[in-house]
């Protein structure tokens, strides 16, 4: 029947080239702008490289300081100390690894200036990220402890500061700020969206030009909290709560004074989302989405719909015939939205294609530097169910009218 | 086996009333051949698609084998046009897209069959009309008389008790003609009761029982 089904679909398609060139490209140009869309939203919040334990990790990014009528804040990334009292004395996370955000810093090569994004971090933090290292190895605790300058470079930035790239930049010195640091790791480079972790040299925190011994609640520090197992998120966003709980209050800043301290240990995606928009804006977001995917599902569906119930006569003949002999409406029902749903996965196919394509152009573009877009099980599984949905969207009315029509009607028309 | 009583079919457009059948009263019995003639117009094929439960009438009731269908739901009637009845139409109504082997399986899609006993049944179908040596071809490939052997094929394939057949010679010459007749009245000999719609008169003489229509009124 399914074979049936798809045979009449493949026939109906070769009978009309011309339309079917126009259905297809309406579905294949929707379909990857939808395919592009997830692919970019994976590449922000999904787990990629080097934050491939994203979906059992907590960041903390942001603590903000309100007054009591919460009329003025006070935000920005949490201090060294911060971290060293609430978060590694938290005893739920395996681990809680800290860097800087991104800072940028001057290095030097032959009279030429090369600007290089700088990161300050712990030893934890090279087990929270899973960094490639292509040469060498992380600094760890005794590194730190002994205050040493070294450095771990990107390939890219070792690219870009040595000479002779394929010999091996271990052990060898660049110059960052005027500072001499040795080289003790090279790491694969990470895309500059994955700000928690993207850097082209990473130093030890402890480096006087990272201000960690600054004071107070706030400086230029993150964390990531690695939990044992995405259960444990509860235990552990409980236990930093009432870490920050027992901060006394109120804070006095730069002579304002501050009641309320607002930090959350969140996943990625409400980290990301935070960032974006301010507590209470949620809905505007969903409002958003939806309308961008009424647009740019919605309309070409409705179009599709159209297109499909004015081509209704067309197939009257076909309908009469089978209902004379004996096919329950239902049944042609599903016949069109199965031949609705083959159509679109065929134009779901060319949408792969397309968009595998736009994906290896704008990942060589350099417009994100080093991006690695993707079409990964998860944007190919969201893309199928985009196919489908697509498909029973464009395909449901039109296989109402068809199957309501009258056998009589049906025959006479053709 | 089929019967229709007190039937009336108006249709019905903006301001004008016609009435296409007038107080109809007609029993088919099994095994029967009966033939409907009557002047263009008269309401022979809806009389015709009436009973196969593709038109509903305006008033009166169809039994098939003593049962009332006019509370039937459309999956009930689709039922028993899959299970009872089989249609031949004098324009053959084959789907093009679809090979000749394809058409005739259509009345076994809807019937809880596996895909190699409709090959095999929509086989032995073509056979009997003999066409077994064009199932992979296409409709407008054939020739009127093909089609309208390939029609009957698809009408028997699902072996109904009842054979609606309009006009089933009309497009085709006479010894076409005769050819598809011989092949109803072989049918009809092996069990199969068969109302034929017809225009010609000799025709008719060959079936057990001649029905006429005149302005949608049974006059004999």
């Amino acid at each position: 029947m399914l074979f049936n089904y798809i045979k009449i679909a493949w026939k109906v398609l070769l009978r009309h080239p011309f339309y079917t060139f126009i259905t297809l490209f309406g579905i294949t140009l929707t379909l990857t702008v939808l395919m592009v869309i997830t692919s970019f939203i994976d590449h922000l919040v999904g787990s990629h490289y080097p934050e491939y334990k994203r979906d059992r990790s907590l960041y903390i990014m942001n603590i903000a300081l309100r007054d009591s009528a919460r009329t003025s804040m006070n935000g920005g990334p949490v201090s060294y100390n911060f971290i060293k009292e609430h978060l590694k004395t938290l005893k739920t996370p395996e681990k809680v690894g800290f860097s800087t955000m991104i800072n940028s810093a001057n290095s030097y090569l032959n009279g030429r200036r090369i600007k290089v994004s700088t990161k300050y971090c712990d030893a934890t933090f090279w087990e929270v990220a899973d960094y490639e290292f292509l040469e060498g190895k992380p600094f760890n605790e005794q590194n730190i402890a002994n205050g040493e300058h070294v450095v771990v470079i990107t390939d890219a930035m070792k690219k870009q500061y040595f000479e002779d790239e394929t010999a091996s930049a271990i052990g060898k010195s660049i110059e960052v700020d005027n500072e001499k640091f040795k080289v003790i790791g090279v790491v694969k480079s990470a895309p500059v969206t994955r700000i928690m972790t993207f850097s082209d040299v990473f130093f030890p925190y402890n480096l006087p030009k990272s201000n960690y011994q600054s004071k107070g609640l706030q400086g230029n520090f993150t964390a990531i909290i690695l939990a044992k197992n995405k259960s444990d998120f509860k235990a552990i966003q409980d236990e930093f709560d009432a870490s920050v709980g027992r901060i006394p209050l109120p804070i006095m800043n730069w002579g304002n004074r501050y009641d309320i301290i607002d930090i959350k240990a969140q996943t990625y995606t409400d980290t990301f989302l935070n960032g974006l928009l301010r507590e209470g804006q949620e809905i505007f977001l969903y409002v958003g989405i939806f309308f961008i995917l009424m647009m740019l599902m919605g309309l070409p569906a409705i179009n599709l719909v159209n297109l499909n119930v004015s081509r209704i006569m067309e197939r009257a003949s076909e309908i009469g015939i089978r209902k004379a002999f004996g096919a329950p409406s239902s049944s042609l029902a599903w016949q069109f939205i199965i031949e609705n749903i083959f159509i679109t996965m065929i134009g779901g196919s060319f949408a792969l294609i397309l968009t595998f394509i736009i994906i290896s152009i704008f990942n060589d573009s350099g417009l994100i530097l080093h991006a690695d877009l993707s079409i990964n099980f998860s944007v190919f599984g969201v893309s199928l169910l985009v196919c489908l949905i697509f498909g029973l969207l464009s395909g449901v009315v039109p296989a109402l009218r068809m199957s309501k029509m009258k056998v009589i009607d049906a025959l006479k028309s053709s | 086996m089929i019967k229709l009583s007190n039937i009336e079919k108006v249709y019905q457009t903006s301001n004008i009333e016609t009435l296409a059948l007038n107080n109809i009263n007609i029993d088919i019995k099994k095994g029967e051949f009966v033939s409907i003639m009557g002047p263009s117009g008269c309401g022979k094929s809806t009389l015709l698609n009436i009973m196969g439960l593709l038109d509903e009438p305006s008033t009166g009731t169809i039994a098939i084998d003593n049962k009332p269908v006019e509370k039937f739901t459309d999956k009930d009637l689709a039922y028993l046009r899959n299970q009872k009845i089989g249609f031949i139409f004098q324009s053959f109504h084959l789907i093009n897209d679809l090979s000749i082997l394809d058409n005739v399986e259509i009345p076994l899609l809807y019937r809880a069959s596996t895909n190699k006993s409709r090959r095999e049944a929509a086989k032995e179908a073509l056979e009997k009309v003999g066409l077994s040596n064009r199932m992979k071809h296409f409709p407008n490939q054939l020739s009127g008389g093909q089609k309208q052997r390939v029609a009957i094929a698809r009408a028997i394939v699902g072996n109904p008790e009842i054979i609606l057949a309009d006009e089933p010679t009309g497009n085709l010459d006479s010894a076409m003609g005769n050819e598809i007749l011989n092949i109803l009245l072989q049918l009809n000999a092996a069990g199969s009761t068969i109302v034929m719609v017809t225009h010609d008169e000799n025709m008719a003489k060959k079936t057990h029982r001649l029905i006429r229509l005149f302005d949608g009124t049974q006059v004999s």
